[in-house]
């Protein structure tokens, strides 16, 4: 090295060789530098207001429904579907009020997809008949001749352990989702009251989860997957009301 | 590198060296392009001047708006206000138009089946088929078999509040009895025999014979005595060869042990007046409008 420093900035930037002369040295910097990007663009949305929108109405899943949304995310269902109407008005008109934050606030993890193969579903509560969503899950050529979705009929046979749901409600609430003792106590009794309208527990389950949708999906006895995956797909984009929702232009 | 160091040719290629040297190879010096050193330049300053112009730094409980105040809710919402002001008139004359003349208006009718298309083939397909031929369970709306009345006002009445569903109080309600624990199965087999012949296809005489009285007792009230339907209660006519389940013996079978509930989502809370009204016009003149 033969470089005389004359000046302080010369002086600090010939310090380099330090730098490469030690890999793990130059490992670790890196990892900082990096890490400075990350922490930039990331930390400020969890405290910054204009980020966090509250929006009245949105309620994490009903036992039922979550146990439908591991149906999906199993399934991958989000590789060909979004959950996501981006704020542009081509979307707006075909699939309803572009999504909130907020909507997907209960999600873990989101699933807002990324490609779409088959069409946005977050508003695709209540647009079709459970009968249909029944007829199109099983055999979706049956009901719309050009599709290319696979089919999932062995969903009508695969059922539903209530217990195992009760276990997905309480490590949601480990990663944050709001349920309580009680949510989580009951939750085994909610599968099953979600899919009977005649039980006692109908107020009860509608009071812990407003909106939730109390029907039986499949019409077949006993809670199949397929019971699970109609709640979750019936309810998706149903709980915020955009009659009284004004947007805040700013967000 | 810097030209405050002393220049030190390499003898092969004639070219400056960086003055690093490793194990006596040195590190020739060849600048970068000025064209892509400027580039690179004009990118910083770029970005500086986007993160002026648009939302972007984090500050202590909000960011930094820009200057050009862009938000991408008021340029949607902007988009749609645009478009809503320049159908606005056509929208409106849509929106109050009546129906059973809008075919005296021309340019409203081409409007109303085009738009009318946009809104079937978005929502309505899926069920009813992207050419409106429908699929089992799923009525077909080109013939002129009308479950719940094919005119104007009973179509706009359908869509708007739907069939059997539980979201709108006015939607169009009827229950179709399973007989599954209520008739045996030789009376059963007896009625689907009656249907057969009252639908023209080749049927047991005999069994015909005493489900012609069983049908009278059970199913008459809502499917008529001859079995031609009624449109007030949604009872499909059983004697023509349009089936919405299926006209086969065992399909009957089916139908009649444990009913049929088919339900269409009521619309009037997601299409608007303009909507419904287009969707309407488009489905009256399918082919079985009346």
């Amino acid at each position: 090295m033969n470089d005389t420093p004359n000046s302080p900035v010369k002086g600090f930037l010939s310090k380099h060789a330090i730098l490469e002369r030690s890999p793990t040295l130059l490992l670790v910097s890196s990892l900082v530098v990096v890490a400075i990007g990350g922490l930039v663009e990331i930390v400020p949305l969890f405290y910054l207001e204009n980020t966090i929108e509250k929006v009245e109405g949105v309620r994490p899943y009903s036992p039922l429904e979550l146990a439908g949304r591991d149906v999906y995310v199993r399934e991958g269902c989000y590789v060909c579907h979004s959950q996501m109407i981006r704020p542009m008005r081509d979307e707006v008109e075909r699939y309803g009020h572009y999504s909130l934050a907020a909507e997907s606030m209960y999600d873990h993890p989101f699933q807002w997809g990324s490609k779409r193969t088959g069409p946005d579903l977050a508003r695709v509560g209540g647009k079709y008949s459970d009968a249909w969503h029944l007829d199109h899950l099983s055999a979706p050529r049956s009901v719309v001749p050009e599709s290319i979705m696979p089919g999932y009929a062995y969903l009508l046979d695969s059922y539903i352990n209530a217990d195992h749901v009760a276990d997905l409600v309480a490590t949601h609430r480990i990663v944050g989702v709001p349920y309580t003792e009680e949510m989580i106590e009951v939750a085994a009794a909610d599968v099953l009251a979600q899919v009977d309208p005649d039980t006692d527990a109908y107020d009860d389950l509608l009071e812990r989860y407003p909106g939730a949708q109390i029907r039986n999906f499949d019409g077949r006895p006993g809670v199949s997957e397929m019971d699970a995956l109609i709640a979750y797909l019936q309810m998706l984009g149903t709980t915020v009301d955009f009659s009284t929702f004004t947007p805040d232009a700013s967000r | 590198m810097s030209s405050k160091h002393e220049k030190d040719i390499d003898d092969v290629t004639g070219t400056d060296t960086t003055g690093h040297s490793w194990d006596g190879i040195k590190e020739l010096n060849n600048p970068l392009p000025r064209w892509w050193l400027w580039t690179f330049y004009i990118t910083i300053i770029w970005g500086i001047a986007y993160t002026v112009a648009y939302p972007a730094w984090p500050l202590v409980s909000s960011a930094t708006s820009g200057l050009l105040g862009y938000s991408t809710r008021a340029e949607v919402a902007e988009d749609i206000a645009r478009f809503e002001e320049a159908n606005g008139e056509i929208l409106a004359q849509l929106a109050s138009a009546d129906l059973e003349t809008l075919d005296q208006n021309p340019e409203l009718m081409r409007f109303a089946s085009s738009a009318g298309g946009a809104v079937f083939r978005n929502n309505c397909s899926q069920c009813h088929g992207s050419g409106a031929a429908g699929a089992v369970g799923y009525p077909n709306l080109l013939d002129d078999d009308w479950l719940w009345g094919g005119d104007f006002e009973s179509i706009a009445y359908t869509v708007r509040h739907g069939i059997r569903n539980e979201e709108d109080w006015d939607a169009r309600y009827s229950q179709m009895t399973a007989f599954d624990e209520i008739l045996s199965n030789e009376e059963i087999d007896a009625v689907v025999n009656h249907v057969l012949a009252i639908s023209g296809q080749e049927h047991d005489a005999m069994l015909a014979a005493t489900g012609s009285e069983l049908f009278l007792n059970n199913c008459a009230a809502c499917h008529g005595d001859a079995g031609m339907g009624d449109r007030n209660l949604g009872a499909p006519n059983l004697t023509d060869a349009i089936w919405l389940y299926g006209g086969d013996a065992a399909t009957l079978e089916t139908t009649i042990r444990y009913a049929r509930f088919g339900v269409m989502p009521p619309w009037g809370s997601r299409l608007s007046e303009a909507e419904i009204n287009a969707v309407t016009a488009y489905v009256h003149q399918l082919g079985g409008g009346e």
